[in-house]
């Protein structure tokens, strides 16, 4: 099969260390099928809607992008873990709740709500850790029932503490000012508005992939994805893995949470049902496995790209939409189509 | 489990020892405490018997739209001395069932919506069948007096769109976006259709994804930069205005952002006049009135409308009204 020599395995050499050419190296990258269809999709809006290429517009597409990515990139590691997470979705507003009725009920410096949130939605993640690796029922039931426990908690406790579905405003309150710098500011550069969640974006692909690729926990986290057994037969701490898996997640609910409640300063309590679809589905054309032991966080950062050009390219585009929906998933089985359909042609050639 | 159990102590510790540290001098409870100080509190002003009266409503979850509706029902039941129960659920085989439920509790009274009227025909007939009194609130003014309900209380969608529409007109627009936070409700497409119908300048729709703000904010986003010339974004809910004026933020855009519904940021922004104006639809008088009007009847034989629907809207609210209202709004009454 293979057209290079010293490609070839031969009997001495382990195929583990076989040296690959760079473009082979390329195509066997998890996240190539979801850059070749970035690729297509942005050239198919910059031809199709006149006003995409313009700098405000793609500064638009990167905050939707971003406020996806964020929560994709722990939902990534997760799933190369093996593992997936239903409740996080809810849990972003759950995460945004605290803060805020927290901040608010005790009349505190709005920093101390969003030190609690962090401690809370830490434990939520925890919990979904722990209950998984004590019972080893299916993530998904512990994290459907988290997910259903989490909606109801989010709405009666509103209810319960602030009388009605909504926060009260805490716009008025001590910290809230530097918090709305660091959760939900925007700067200028070169003349286009750019939204802080871009930065908390790449920051945490950065941050997930230096874990990933260059660090112990990295090889944990691939290896008991793939083979959870033969994981823990050579020294992995797999429940450690999986409960430090889920604290990524909740850490990504917290900083979108906030950005949520800093943004607009007053929760919806009923907010978040569905996106935790949203997240899996980046992170599964970001190349990442159903089946776990596969994928990458830049992947999961394309994935998050495609999905925020898609749903806004459609709106440059001022296309009829009542077929919104369809289109969506159109180019989302599409994109992962080619992503599959290029993994397969990487294999092969290996 | 030991280090464990450690770790929970000094978080415990530490969250306790940041919220004594780090108090507010400026807004939060301290603050609504000291505007609550003068509220009163609603007792029986009756000393009929203690009827029950359940209302059924298409509501989903954490909708602060019914969450008000359903404030005025129970403000109303407290003073009418009667026994009120709330319940709620936007699959309308499910409400029916819920309808059904009550019916065979024998509750003295029924509030219902008729979103969609269809699937809830055969329930309001077996109520009626039972003997048992049946108010319509909301949607399905068509609909109530067919189904044998006493009478409506509600806005005409259709209606409120409309007046919407002349408004826009009013205030000199010509190219509106409408803004659906739901794909496929009924009652906001008719909305969008009232307010094309006295429009005179042109109004497309938009289709957002209401349980994403974020989203909601960037596809208004994208649409103001598509469309230049849009000079006014219509919303269909309160919640959803505010996020439309970051998003004119973001598009540098100085279109006109107007609302359908009325909460505490939307009385905000129309007093600061980020905001144009606002079509409330009273739906703390929907549930007050349903409930008042079932203990009229139940008690004098009273009937309000003629066999015509109540109407509670539209009416519009500008700068000018805001102002009055800010305070009811925060209390969630408006």
């Amino acid at each position: 099969m293979s057209a290079t020599t010293d490609a070839k395995p031969s009997a001495e050499r382990d195929e583990r260390i076989l040296r690959t050419s760079p473009l082979r190296k390329l195509l066997g990258r998890p996240e190539l099928g979801s850059v070749v269809g970035a690729l297509a999709v942005f050239v198919f809006f910059a031809l199709a809607a006149d006003s995409f290429l313009r700098a405000s517009s793609l500064s638009t597409v990167l905050y939707a992008a971003s406020t996806i990515g964020i929560m994709a990139v722990p939902v990534a590691l997760l799933m190369i873990g093996g593992e997936f997470d239903l409740s996080a979705g809810v849990m972003v507003t759950t995460s945004a709740l605290v803060s805020s009725m927290f901040s608010y009920q005790m009349t505190a410096n709005v920093w101390v709500g969003v030190g609690v949130s962090l401690l809370v939605t830490l434990a939520i993640g925890a919990f979904n850790g722990f209950m998984l690796t004590r019972t080893r029922l299916p993530s998904f039931i512990i994290t459907l029932g988290t997910f259903l426990m989490l909606t109801g908690m989010n709405l009666g406790f509103t209810k319960l503490i602030d009388g009605t579905v909504s926060t009260k405003t805490i716009a008025d309150m001590e910290g809230f000012p530097s918090a709305r710098e660091v959760f939900a500011s925007t700067f200028t550069v070169g003349g286009v508005a750019i939204k802080i969640t871009i930065v908390w974006w790449l920051a945490l692909v950065a941050v997930a992939s230096w874990i990933l690729l260059r660090t112990r926990a990295g090889n944990w986290i691939f290896a008991v994805g793939g083979n959870k057994d033969a994981a823990r037969a050579v020294g992995v701490p797999v429940n450690k893995t999986k409960i430090g898996l889920y604290m990524g997640v909740a850490f990504g609910a917290w900083v979108a949470g906030q950005h949520l409640l800093f943004s607009y300063d007053v929760v919806q309590s009923g907010e978040g049902v569905g996106n935790e679809l949203t997240y899996i589905i980046a992170a599964v054309i970001g190349g990442c496995l159903i089946t776990g032991g596969y994928g990458s966080a830049i992947g999961s950062a394309v994935g998050a790209l495609l999905f925020g050009m898609t749903s806004k390219g459609i709106v440059f585009a001022e296309w009829n939409p009542d077929w919104f929906k369809f289109f969506l998933g159109a180019m989302l089985l599409l994109a992962t189509l080619l992503n599959a359909w290029v993994r397969k042609r990487a294999e092969a050639t290996k | 489990m030991a280090r464990f159990r450690t770790w929970v102590g000094i978080a415990v510790a530490g969250a306790l020892s940041l919220s004594l540290a780090g108090c507010s001098s400026t807004g939060g409870k301290r603050a609504e405490d000291a505007r609550k100080a003068a509220a009163a509190q609603g007792k029986a002003a009756v000393n009929t018997p203690r009827w029950t009266f359940a209302m059924i409503t298409h509501s989903g979850d954490g909708d602060t739209f019914w969450d008000i509706v359903q404030s005025g029902a129970e403000q109303a039941a407290v003073k009418d001395n009667i026994n009120f129960l709330y319940s709620h659920d936007d699959e309308a085989q499910q409400q029916a069932q819920l309808v059904d439920a009550a019916v065979d509790k024998k509750v003295d009274g029924i509030i219902v919506t008729l979103a969609k009227p269809d699937a809830m025909k055969a329930a309001v007939a077996r109520a009626r069948k039972a003997g048992i009194p049946v108010i319509t609130v909301n949607s399905g003014s068509a609909e109530s007096k067919e189904f044998g309900a006493l009478t409506h209380i509600g806005q005409d969608e259709t209606i409120a769109g409309e007046a919407v529409g002349e408004q826009l007109n009013e205030r000199k627009r010509k190219k509106a976006v409408c803004v659906l936070h739901e794909q496929g409700n009924v009652g906001h497409e008719q909305r969008c259709d009232g307010v094309e119908k006295t429009f005179d300048g042109t109004v497309q729709r938009l289709y957002v994804n209401g349980t994403s703000m974020p989203d909601v904010q960037s596809a208004i986003e994208a649409k103001l930069q598509t469309d230049k010339s849009i000079d006014a974004v219509v919303t269909l809910g309160a919640p959803y205005a505010d996020t439309a004026v970051k998003a004119r933020q973001g598009a540098n855009s100085d279109a006109e952002i107007d609302t359908f519904d009325l909460n505490a940021k939307v009385a905000a922004g129309l007093k600061d006049g980020t905001l144009g104006f606002a079509v409330d639809q009273q739906p703390y008088l929907q549930g007050y009135q349903a409930v008042d009007l079932l203990w009229l009847y139940k008690y004098n034989a009273d009937v309000l409308g003629g066999g015509r629907p109540v109407l509670t809207g539209p009416q519009i609210i500008t700068k000018d009204q805001a102002d009055a209202l800010a305070d009811f709004t925060k209390r969630g009454t408006r």
